[in-house]
């Protein structure tokens, strides 16, 4: 199981990481863009 | 532990004790996936007119679920501040999760049963505790992780906790859509299913925190950080200090001070954001456009807020803990000041002041824990920064107070001299911060703990 072999060696695997980021940075970048599609309402006029 | 007992219950701090080579990049996103969820807390607005319309229940009714979660976070992170910190970050993320997705699921239940006071129950009660837990637990883990980097570090979980509003209200609004729980007459049904389905996504969203987070060993370091450099340049301590001695220290009570007038200062324009900004420029624009531009306003300052806890946090690690509240509360007032006198019909001064004085709001919570740590070390840092937010919890009764009442009493004044007095008072509030903040000195020797204090601890626990 990769638990095991991770404990072993100690080093996570490099798509564990990418990963753990991209759950994330997924859903943050979901809300922001939902966010900034509001921000020219306040230069217009 | 001898070699042949037990292995560890998998809750535990010993479970979690990364091996050599371990990554400590993989911490920050397993923090994110706690601060992110409960963060929801702030987007709560989002379900209060379907609540209100569907349920037939008063603007205050359909309020206090969010009250009562506040008030919880506060109590939670107080009272379980030391166990936290005893049972270690796995246990903490794991029962914050687990009170945060029953208070969902709780709710979810109330609503479908016509019994409101489980969603008070479930999404306050419950669901507050949640969120005590889950806003400290990742936090000294953190600090542990990033001794050189530790206001970068705390900056990008508590900016998740600012994000997580950012990523539930747009959310929330498109599954109430989805479920028929929207207009004037909206399902309850609807709503009762879109309290179930958040509480499912964030079952699954959280457990990567709780599964991912680790602990350093014993004497680790990163790899080339000398602790004496930075030791011999700051008012860092390397001695540890217990939460039952660090409140009978004056240091506490004046970070208590700092924390609690920053954050009221900023919640001065926040509770009020959009009826300032029409009030500012009510002649500027027809009504119409005032209005997406006002609402445009609150989201440009929600952003400002999340930044904030980024990149001045962050940046407390080059310039050190003291001199950047000097900035968030010096620098704070003199924005109020100019938000005073030049604000009205001046939209780059009013935006540009507005904007910092929020970044510095944000800034304020996210570089408590690293000052914290500074002074009294990373033995019982979580314990310390629970009961210390008890400072925000004041400020979020004191800032609406102040700012409703004076705009309340001064209902028939037109235009932005409708809040003179309460910038004013904001800018009174941030000076005595600043001076509070200048009285902080290190730690008292006779407040630190003996040398070995924080292995003996962690090897009970």
């Amino acid at each position: 199981m990769s638990t095991r072999t991770e404990d072993r060696t100690g080093r996570p695997p490099v798509a564990l990481v990418v990963l753990a980021w991209v759950w994330v940075a997924a859903p943050f970048l979901y809300g922001l863009i939902a966010l900034l599609l509001k921000i020219p309402a306040l230069f217009a006029g | 532990m001898s070699p042949t007992s037990a292995r560890p219950g998998f809750l535990t701090r010993e479970r979690i004790v990364a091996p050599p080579g371990w990554t400590r990049w993989l911490v920050p996103p397993a923090a994110l996936s706690i601060h992110l969820a409960i963060g929801q807390v702030y987007a709560w607005s989002a379900f209060k007119g379907a609540l209100e319309k569907g349920l037939d229940i008063s603007g205050v009714l359909s309020a206090l679920p969010f009250t009562l979660g506040i008030v919880m976070l506060g109590i939670s992170a107080a009272v379980f501040g030391t166990k936290v910190d005893t049972n270690g970050p796995r246990w903490a993320m794991a029962v914050s999760s687990a009170c945060f997705v029953t208070g969902f699921l709780v709710s979810a239940l109330g609503i479908w049963l016509g019994q409101y006071w489980l969603v008070i129950l479930g999404y306050g009660g419950i669901g507050g505790i949640g969120l005590g837990i889950g806003y400290i637990s990742p936090v000294s883990t953190l600090i542990k992780w990033f001794p050189d980097r530790p206001g970068l570090s705390t900056g990008i979980a508590i900016m998740g906790f600012g994000g997580g509003a950012l990523i539930a209200s747009p959310w929330t609004a498109s599954m109430l859509s989805a479920f028929g729980a929207t207009g004037n007459d909206p399902d309850p049904n609807g709503i009762a299913l879109a309290f179930l389905v958040h509480g499912v996504v964030y079952a699954v969203f959280m457990t990567m925190g709780w599964l991912l987070i680790r602990v350093p060993a014993d004497g680790w370091k990163p790899a080339g950080w000398d602790p004496a450099k930075q030791k011999a340049r700051s008012m860092v301590s390397a001695a540890s200090v217990s939460a039952a001695n660090a409140i009978k220290t004056p240091q506490f009570w004046l970070l208590w001070i700092v924390l609690c007038f920053n954050v009221t200062a900023g919640i001065g324009i926040l509770e009020r954001a959009n009826p300032i900004y029409q009030d500012f420029f009510r002649d500027a624009s027809p009504a119409q456009t005032l209005t997406a531009a006002a609402t445009a306003f609150v989201s440009i300052l929600s952003l400002a807020n999340m930044l904030g806890r980024f990149v001045w946090s962050s940046l407390s690690d080059v310039v050190g803990r003291k001199n950047i509240y000097r900035m968030y509360l010096g620098v704070g007032a003199l924005l109020y000041l100019a938000l005073t006198l030049v604000g009205e019909g001046n939209k780059a001064v009013f935006l540009i002041c507005s904007m910092l004085i929020l970044s510095f709001y944000g800034a304020g919570f996210a570089t408590i824990p690293a000052y914290l740590r500074d002074l009294f070390g990373t033995y019982q840092v979580g314990a310390i920064h629970g009961r210390l937010l008890t400072a925000w919890s004041t400020a979020g009764v004191l800032g609406p107070i102040i700012v409703n009442a004076i705009a309340d009493a001064r209902a028939d004044v037109a235009g932005p001299s409708k809040y003179t007095p309460a910038f004013l008072i904001m800018i009174v509030l941030l000076v005595l911060g600043f001076i509070a903040n200048e009285l902080v000195r290190p730690v008292a020797e006779k407040w630190h703990e003996p040398e070995r204090a924080p292995k003996d601890e962690e090897a009970r626990a």
